[in-house]
């Protein structure tokens, strides 16, 4: 029987640059350019197939690993839309006679969802999680629940910017279990509730990353769970404006993610009209946030002021043609 | 195929056992009646000690389960990974047992292709959602134990939030060595939550001596007791535990 412990001989291997895997079952070769990133399960290697790379993740468990791949599949069904990486091969590698399941997927090139709102401003916190809300409830509606969903899960692709999910291995059907959770994103670890696959698991967890990404803080559980996430919500001013959306996704308010997606969003008008001195809260649905927020005082410009900026530009523009014309005489 | 009842006994140490043989020649013996061993070493941050862990991996081996040595942080997700990690495993056991039967030879899940591979583990999937759980949880209260229990308690309590949240049922017995006569000291007989159970490492005495193995024993006796009792006192469980949680 196979065993689990903290040794290296259980480990996955370390497949060295330049390195040619050929699986063993379905003949697909692929070569390795270098080490991403080493998990629980495995570790993945970035890998080139006819001038495509790809991300190959070889772990030594073919129970984890075949339950990744599982996992994986399902997503394709999941109409429509892109929601973790695609799935290309699954197969059994050799290093030195010894065997190691792996499989292949889509390489997903982006950033951490940090370093993203560093760069980019924090008005990006909020419209990530409106995307991720959305995926989740196509998610939810195959009949899956996300599990683990955490930061280090997450990347956002782009330009035009967009998250994704990066580690698909938690994903469970729902009713049953979480098997795989992080604490600080975990219902169960704050005394919030079961670990039962349920739309307010994720919704939970969605809620948890909001605040790890604006506060950018993990905090530990006092006595009360409760108690010390509403204190760290009520402490911080960047979440302030989100305490009544946040308190209520944490408590299982809402129970589909297109519900808490859509108070999100108009959070995020409240709190930005909040921010902007103008009082006119802006009209247009937001639906393609990103595009909207990054030119917010646009739309924040009352009607007035509209037919003010139409008449300079105007004025503008026919100034510079009668400069043109002028020039060319 | 229906998955039946998956008996676990769960061991929390700190260290080497003192008195009465080797723990893991019992732990051999559990795996004859399928009682599977799984082994946590609880340590502080920097203290590996070779023979310990040594003892923490061979009692697994031979117990069918699974070991692992973890720091004091990541105990409760340690307890609850290890847990169902076994039953997976023992699971894996059952259906390699069928699979073989139908090809005919030894013929191992893992050999067959991977596509065929997904099929058996979604098989195994569901019977670790719906099967019945029975776990013995065997603490080791040795003086050098003492100031861990408080974090031993809230990974149980973490446990069974894990396990409860599955559809199957579970039961649990907390079990501590030494005891004050006996090599084990029920703390809490059978019972279907371990959330109840807070307060309970207060009561237990010192103990100077590790009898792991002897107290592995009682373990294995405490299926027996289950087994029994729900045959004869169906019905009357309260009373019983009352009795014996006292």
């Amino acid at each position: 029987m196979e065993k689990m412990n903290s040794t290296s001989k259980n480990e996955a291997p370390n497949l060295p640059k330049g390195q040619k895997i050929t699986g063993k079952w379905n003949r697909n070769s692929y070569t390795v350019i270098r080490p991403l990133g080493r998990g629980a399960t495995g570790a993945v290697f970035l890998v080139e197939q006819n001038q495509q790379y790809f991300a190959l993740k070889v772990g030594h468990n073919s129970m984890s690993i075949t339950s990744e791949v599982n996992v994986l599949k399902h997503f394709e069904k999941v109409q429509g839309q892109i929601l973790g990486p695609s799935f290309v091969d699954a197969d059994d590698l050799f290093v030195y006679g010894e065997r190691f399941p792996f499989y292949v997927m889509e390489y997903l090139q982006g950033t951490t969802v940090f370093k993203h709102v560093e760069r980019h401003g924090k008005e990006w916190a909020p419209v990530l999680i409106v995307q991720l809300l959305g995926d989740l409830s196509r998610l939810h509606r195959a009949g899956w629940v996300f599990g683990d969903l955490k930061p280090d899960n997450l990347i956002v692709t782009g330009p035009p910017f967009r998250i994704r999910w990066l580690d698909v291995g938690g994903t469970t059907i729902k009713g049953r279990a979480v098997k795989e959770y992080t604490e600080f994103f975990d219902r169960g670890y704050w005394g919030m509730g079961d670990r039962k696959a349920d739309e307010q698991y994720d919704l939970f967890s969605a809620g948890m990353v909001f605040i790890h990404l604006l506060s950018r803080q993990r905090f530990e559980r006092d006595k009360d769970g409760w108690q010390t996430i509403s204190k760290h919500i009520e402490q911080h001013a960047r979440l302030r404006p989100y305490r009544q959306w946040l308190k209520r996704a944490l408590t299982g308010y809402y129970t589909n993610a297109d519900d808490m997606r859509v108070a999100l969003m108009k959070m995020i008008q409240t709190a930005e009209s909040m921010e902007s001195t103008t009082t006119s809260p802006p009209k247009k649905k937001a639906k393609k946030p990103a595009a909207t927020n990054t030119r917010r005082p646009k739309k924040t410009v009352p009607m007035v002021g509209i037919v003010d900026v139409i008449l300079v530009i105007s004025f503008l523009i026919i100034t510079s043609i009668l400069y043109l014309v002028g020039q060319l005489i | 195929m229906s998955a039946g009842t998956l008996r676990q006994i769960l061991l929390l140490t700190d260290g080497c056992s003192n008195e009465g043989g080797d723990p893991a020649a019992v732990a051999a013996l559990a795996r004859e009646e399928n009682i599977t061993v799984n082994v946590i070493g609880v340590l502080e941050e920097g203290t590996l000690n070779e023979k310990a862990s040594r003892e923490i991996e061979s009692i697994a081996e031979s117990g069918g389960g699974i070991s692992q040595i973890v720091y004091m942080k990541q105990l409760a997700k340690t307890v609850q990974m290890v847990t169902r990690q076994a039953m997976t495993q023992t699971l894996q056991g059952v259906v390699n047992k069928e699979l073989s039967q139908i090809l005919g030879k030894d013929q191992e899940w893992d050999e067959l292709p991977p596509e065929k591979r997904g099929e058996v583990m979604e098989v195994v999937d569901e019977l670790g959602e719906s099967a019945n759980l029975e776990v013995v949880i065997l603490v080791d209260a040795s003086a050098s134990m003492r100031n861990k229990l408080q974090t031993v308690q809230e990974a149980l309590v973490d446990l069974s939030i894990s396990m409860d949240s599955r559809s199957g049922s579970n039961q649990y017995t907390l079990l501590t060595f030494p005891g004050k006569r006996k090599d084990v000291e029920t703390l809490r007989g059978w019972t279907t939550g371990i959330t109840e159970m807070t307060g309970l490492f207060n009561k237990i005495a010192a103990g100077g001596i590790t009898p792991t193995g002897p107290a592995l024993r009682a373990a294995v006796n405490e299926f027996r007791t289950l087994k029994r009792r729900s045959m004869i006192f169906d019905g009357e469980d309260e009373l019983d535990l009352e009795e014996r949680g006292s």
